[in-house]
């Protein structure tokens, strides 16, 4: 995930065991995103957490498409939008880590299933290039409307980071519309996929969007989820319609992933985002 | 304290001045025409009393893998020019923007092969149409040109082609 590491030499070099020449980079960045903030509370910490772990998880799928994507140019976009999620993920960790002594990279790979906080849409697995797309397109809807109203935070580190954030998610809904507009509207085994990704991912959105006890704590700082969903309805049903598709009926998941309970995909997914920093702890590379 | 936002917050004393024109050096690692100072990157530069010097540098976009190249150079240059405590802190806010990139700048990267910025930075509201100015060839000046794709070669460029000399090209987005 980077390649500057905490770790110190001491510990370092208790782990250099038949594993080659591992170096810590001597410069790391700062413990601060914005001049003058303080730590995050423990309760802004887990909420740091949660955005952290959405934006972690769904980077780290997207990956997996770069060399598999349908034409070059889907390689790079996919690969850009999951480094610009990944980006957003090392801010929040960053800052959700300093609360305990942990850095982003202590939390990305040392963590199992039932600690992360990631909402199961971020899960669900790549698929078909329609199930990413149907995946991106509820996803970048929702950061989108998130970011633009975390700028308001009262927690200065949070409100920077969606600052940020919010510019680059804008290009990634841009991306998920035209490419539901393309795949619905084009051949009928496109839009045949197109249909089925849609409804596949759709139990996944309620969630997004369900209150938790952690919020009403966090009063000015956090975003009211559920305050988000009429924005992401009003976003979402006009491209629907001009993609001639209906909003998908059907079951909602029972979600659960604020409260660390996950479905099997997760494991898979960190099965192979960990591996390598476990087989050789406190590597950089 | 908040750092200002403005495009290249250049310090006042004259010891601060010194290291930041050194650090003001440091170029992209993939558009080595662009200083950082050029981009907007460089944030701000302080020289304390016992000499430790203080950069501040913001990441173009959040996941850009070249902050950490620069971020290296940085050091090695202000170390090169005998600081011997440097240290280089990340910072986010003011959020970076392409509005920064110095008019030289956008010179030097037309003349690199690559088309500046279009327009200015904007967040649009749901639902709103990106509006995007015409784009001008870099080698022929020709705003006769496409976006094959909107995300190219690094995480801030797009790619586009030229409808009249038929050449492809990177197009720095308006961020």
């Amino acid at each position: 995930m980077t390649g500057t590491n905490t770790a110190d030499a001491a510990t370092n070099a208790d782990h250099d065991h038949g594993h080659g020449h591992v170096e810590v980079d001597s410069v790391t960045l700062s413990a601060e995103l914005v001049e003058g903030a303080s730590v995050a509370s423990h309760d802004v910490a887990e909420y740091a957490l949660w955005l952290g772990d959405d934006a972690l998880i769904i980077a780290q799928q997207l990956g997996w498409w770069i060399s598999r994507a349908p034409e070059l140019e889907e390689d790079v976009a996919l690969g850009n939008i999951g480094l610009d999620l990944l980006g957003h993920a090392r801010s929040l960790l960053h800052y959700a880590g300093a609360e305990s002594g942990r850095s982003e990279d202590d939390l990305a790979y040392w963590r199992d299933e039932p600690q992360f906080r990631s909402a199961h849409l971020f899960e669900q697995p790549n698929g078909d290039f329609a199930h990413t797309i149907a995946r991106q397109f509820i996803a970048a809807h929702y950061l989108f409307e998130l970011y633009t109203r975390l700028q308001a935070s009262g927690d200065a580190t949070l409100a920077a980071i969606a600052a940020k954030s919010v510019k680059e998610v804008d290009y990634h809904r841009d991306h998920s519309v035209q490419w539901i507009l393309r795949l619905s509207l084009g051949t009928e085994e496109s839009r045949r996929r197109m249909i089925t990704a849609l409804s596949d991912l759709w139990p996944y959105v309620e969630e997004l969007f369900a209150d938790e006890p952690l919020i009403d704590r966090l009063e000015g700082v956090a975003v009211r989820p559920s305050s988000l969903r009429q924005a992401f309805d009003d976003a979402i049903v006009p491209v629907l319609a001009e993609a001639e598709l209906e909003v998908p009926r059907g079951f909602i998941s029972s979600g659960g992933g604020r409260g660390g309970k996950h479905s099997e995909n997760l494991g898979f997914i960190l099965a192979e985002m960990q591996v390598l920093a476990r087989a050789h702890p406190g590597a950089s590379w | 304290m908040t750092l200002p936002s403005v495009a290249r917050p250049r310090p006042v004393d004259e010891a601060s001045r010194r290291a930041w024109d050194i650090a003001a050096q440091v170029v992209d690692p993939e558009i080595p025409v662009l200083t950082i100072e050029d981009l907007g990157v460089l944030r701000s530069v302080a020289v304390g009393e016992g000499g430790a010097v203080t950069v501040s540098l913001t990441p173009t976009y959040s996941g850009c893998p070249a902050l950490e190249a620069m971020r290296d150079d940085v050091t090695s240059a202000l170390r090169a020019a005998g600081y011997a405590d440097v240290s280089v802190d990340l910072v986010l806010a003011p959020a970076w923007t392409t509005d920064w990139m110095s008019e030289e700048g956008k010179a030097k990267l037309q003349e690199y092969g690559i088309a500046a910025p279009t327009g200015h930075s904007s967040v649009r509201p749901s639902g709103a149409v990106r509006l995007q100015l015409a784009v001008k060839c870099p080698r022929c000046s020709s705003l006769n040109t496409r976006e094959l794709a909107r995300f190219g070669s690094t995480s801030c460029k797009a790619l586009y082609e030229c409808r009249d000399c038929l050449e492809p090209f990177d197009y720095f987005k308006v961020l």
